[in-house]
């Protein structure tokens, strides 16, 4: 038998499917995978070195562009970090609300990763299906925070502002459209001949496997293992809703897809608890250091102009020590490992990312697949650049 | 007097143009449908709803830089869009677009000529067509475009048996090889109703050679990023775009005048009933393109050998044995 070489392709950082700057450098023999290598580093803004020099305030725009596509998860996780080193409590309205805005990023994130990942493997209409109803929770970030994609709503000790009429009524709103819609995608996608022999037993990893691999949230639930930080380590009152965590059984595409549709309905149900039983009381902790006076009173307070002076330009002095915090993002845990020495700019902060994890599985994962199936694993394990660069 | 030497010529002017004319139309109508599925407008701003899009579209390539990569094969990587083109406009000139007509009495057939083997003419000059996409994949010296190429070379031997299998029962039923004398003789009973098994092949594999969703391998534009004409810009991508569009509308032309009766249809003259069916088809086309994902590789492979072929094969001793018992 003559000797058959291989070819060397490169995929990305400019390919429409690797989402964003994701670069897999793939040993092909014919159409089929011999070797992976997944190259990283084209998105590296170097947050974690910036947030070394930043006051805790100022860090929490940087979070929010780790994962772009869920960005208030991100918030979450770095406020709770800095929460626990200085040891505030903060209010349940406030916490509400996290939640709210939480779950909210979870479902935009799933909105972004169904159609792309559809996108990928061809289906091109439910990319705009999913982001007709993305632009419905844009306009509620845009309603409570004032952004869009990067609402920075969750702030160190509390919440940027109260939830307005006009936000619960949008959130009201959608908890009752989402149902309907995301019936759509299901009779779009769910029991589609072609899809599932596109995803059925492609990318398999089993339950062992994937814990080794680091692998967290929906990519992980789909292998089996119930874990989710919600679950597992509730923070933020999340302990008060009742939700199930959807687990898959093979660990393929399929199983991931699976997980991810049955998150969307879960995240939706505690946005309706969450909503329905908001809590009166302040949106922000009392501590001084941390929390800002409000506008009506920093115009006629000479002290509290001069403390909110304080805070925006000096920053907060944190207490010293190190501790790891982690929350469930759309994409799985994102852990802060934050150290403080006392000053106002954390010494170090270390950003957990669970899509790095998820990128460093590629190479098991598609060796023996085809090439059309690299496409369907990367979609399926739903990694954002933002997040694994930093 | 019926041969005068200028009514050929006129024909030919009238046919390429009118057809040229739908063929880009076609475009403007699969971003304005495709658009309308998918929540959106499609094309709004050149003209009234996008509608002088094609020719901004077409003025817009003629302007842009022509590229041709350094280790591409340059006399190759120039010939294969002209390979596509012609030979798919050259598919024109044996559809019949309507019954006779009369003008300044004489009679004028509306297709521009009628080989004894016009389905054999089609089905041969659609593969040769072919050619442009392996040769413009193969030679513009990229990997993707290299792969598409591969692609394209297997799929299009493979779907072209499945399809010549299905126009062989109509063949049989029908006892011509004229396309002209097909549409005759479906002037009380369609195709679609004696052959429904054909047609069904017919549509599958035919979808499959114009390279489309769910079959659009040699250029899936998420795993190969447009695979045979990723390193082709300007007008030489225009040629391969229209050529695609060109085959389109032959497909769906063929389609009409095969299995759904050509020209024939009550109230309507001919022509329009003829382009009628065939935008039907199209949009079908494009409908299938908005829904559904796209099959792997390897699976098209096997659809074809393992379910498409044998079905067709079939199709052909069925009716051979009816035709034996009943006919």
């Amino acid at each position: 038998m003559s000797e058959s070489k291989t070819v060397t392709l490169n995929m990305g950082p400019h390919h429409p499917a690797t989402h964003g700057v994701l670069r897999v450098v793939l040993e092909l023999d014919g159409e089929k995978i011999v070797n992976a290598t997944p190259v990283i580093g084209y998105l590296h803004r170097g947050i974690e070195k910036i947030c070394e020099s930043r006051t805790y305030q100022q860090i929490l725009p940087l979070t929010d562009r780790l994962d772009y596509s869920a960005a208030s998860a991100n918030n979450l996780g770095y406020c709770l970090a800095v929460e626990k080193l200085m040891g505030l409590e903060v209010p349940k309205r406030a916490q509400y609300l996290r939640v709210i805005m939480a779950e909210l990023a979870r479902i935009m994130g799933h909105h972004l990763w169904l159609g792309t990942h559809a996108l990928d493997i061809g289906a091109m209409t439910v990319i705009f299906y999913a982001f007709r109803d993305r632009e419905m929770i844009m306009a509620m970030n845009e309603e409570i925070s004032g952004y869009r994609l990067t609402p920075s709503f969750i702030r160190i000790g509390g919440v940027a502002q109260d939830a307005t009429e006009d936000f619960i009524g949008k959130v009201r709103k959608f908890v009752k459209w989402f149902p309907p819609a995301l019936e759509g995608y299901h009779q779009l996608l769910t029991e589609n001949k072609i899809w599932t022999t596109r995803t059925m037993n492609i990318g398999t990893i089993s339950a062992g496997e994937a814990v080794n691999h680091g692998l967290t949230g929906p990519s992980l639930r789909g292998s089996g293992v119930a874990y989710d930080v919600r679950k597992a380590f509730p923070y933020s009152s999340y302990g008060d809703f009742d939700f199930k965590v959807p687990v898959g059984e093979k660990g393929d595409v399929y199983d991931r897809y699976l997980v991810r549709m049955e998150e969307f309905k879960q995240s939706i149900n505690i946005i309706d608890q969450a909503i329905e039983n908001l809590p009166s009381g302040p949106i922000l902790t009392d501590n001084p250091w941390v929390a800002s006076p409000m506008q009506s009173e920093v115009q006629t307070d000479i002290s509290a102009l001069i403390r909110r002076f304080m805070i925006n330009y000096k920053g907060t002095p944190v207490p010293g020590g190190e501790l790891y915090s982690a929350v469930e993002g759309a994409k799985g845990e994102l852990g802060f490992y934050l150290v403080g020495d006392g000053g106002e700019h954390p010494y170090r902060l270390k950003i957990r990312s669970s899509c790095f994890y998820l990128a460093s599985a590629l190479p098991r994962l598609l060796v023996g697949h085809m090439v059309a199936d690299a496409i369907a694993i990367i979609g399926s394990l739903d990694v954002v650049l933002g997040e694994i660069d930093r | 007097m019926n041969d005068l030497f200028f009514i050929p010529i006129i024909k030919m002017f009238v046919i390429f143009g009118v057809c040229l004319f739908f063929i880009t139309y076609t475009t403007w109508l699969e971003r304005k449908a495709l658009g309308h599925f998918q929540l959106r407008y499609g094309p709004m701003r050149v003209g009234y709803h996008g509608l002088l899009q094609p020719i901004a579209d077409g003025i817009k390539n003629f302007f842009k830089e022509e590229v041709v990569p350094d280790n591409a094969d340059r006399a190759v990587f120039l010939l294969a869009p002209i390979i596509s083109i012609s030979l798919a406009v050259m598919l024109l000139a044996v559809i019949p677009f309507g019954a006779p007509i009369t003008i300044l009495g004489k009679k004028v057939d509306l297709y521009l000529a009628n080989p004894s083997i016009g389905i054999l003419f089609i089905l041969g000059f659609a593969t040769i067509g072919s050619y442009g996409t392996i040769l413009g994949g193969w030679s513009s010296g990229n990997k993707y475009g290299y792969m598409g190429g591969l692609r394209a070379s297997a799929m299009i031997i493979s779907y072209e048996l499945s399809m010549a299998f299905a126009v062989l029962s109509i063949i049989m039923v029908t006892g011509s090889f004229s396309l002209v004398d097909m549409v005759g003789a479906q002037q009380h009973v369609w195709n679609i109703l004696r052959e429904p098994v054909a047609f069904l092949v017919f549509l599958i594999s035919g979808i499959a050679e114009l390279n489309r969703t769910p079959f659009d391998m040699p250029e899936a534009e998420s795993e190969l990023c447009c695979g045979y004409n990723i390193e082709y810009s300007s007008m030489k991508f225009s040629l391969f775009f229209l050529a695609e569009y060109t085959h389109l509308f032959v497909f769906a032309a063929l389609v009409t005048t095969l299995f759904l009766g050509g020209w024939h249809g009550p109230i309507l003259p001919g022509v329009v009933w003829f382009f009628l069916k065939t935008f039907t088809i199209i949009f079908l086309c494009i409908w299938i393109r908005a829904t559904i994902p796209r099959l792997r590789y390897d699976k098209v492979m096997k659809l074809e050998w393992k379910f498409l072929l044998p079905v067709a094969l079939a199709n052909v001793i069925a009716t051979g044995v009816v035709m034996a018992l009943f006919g």
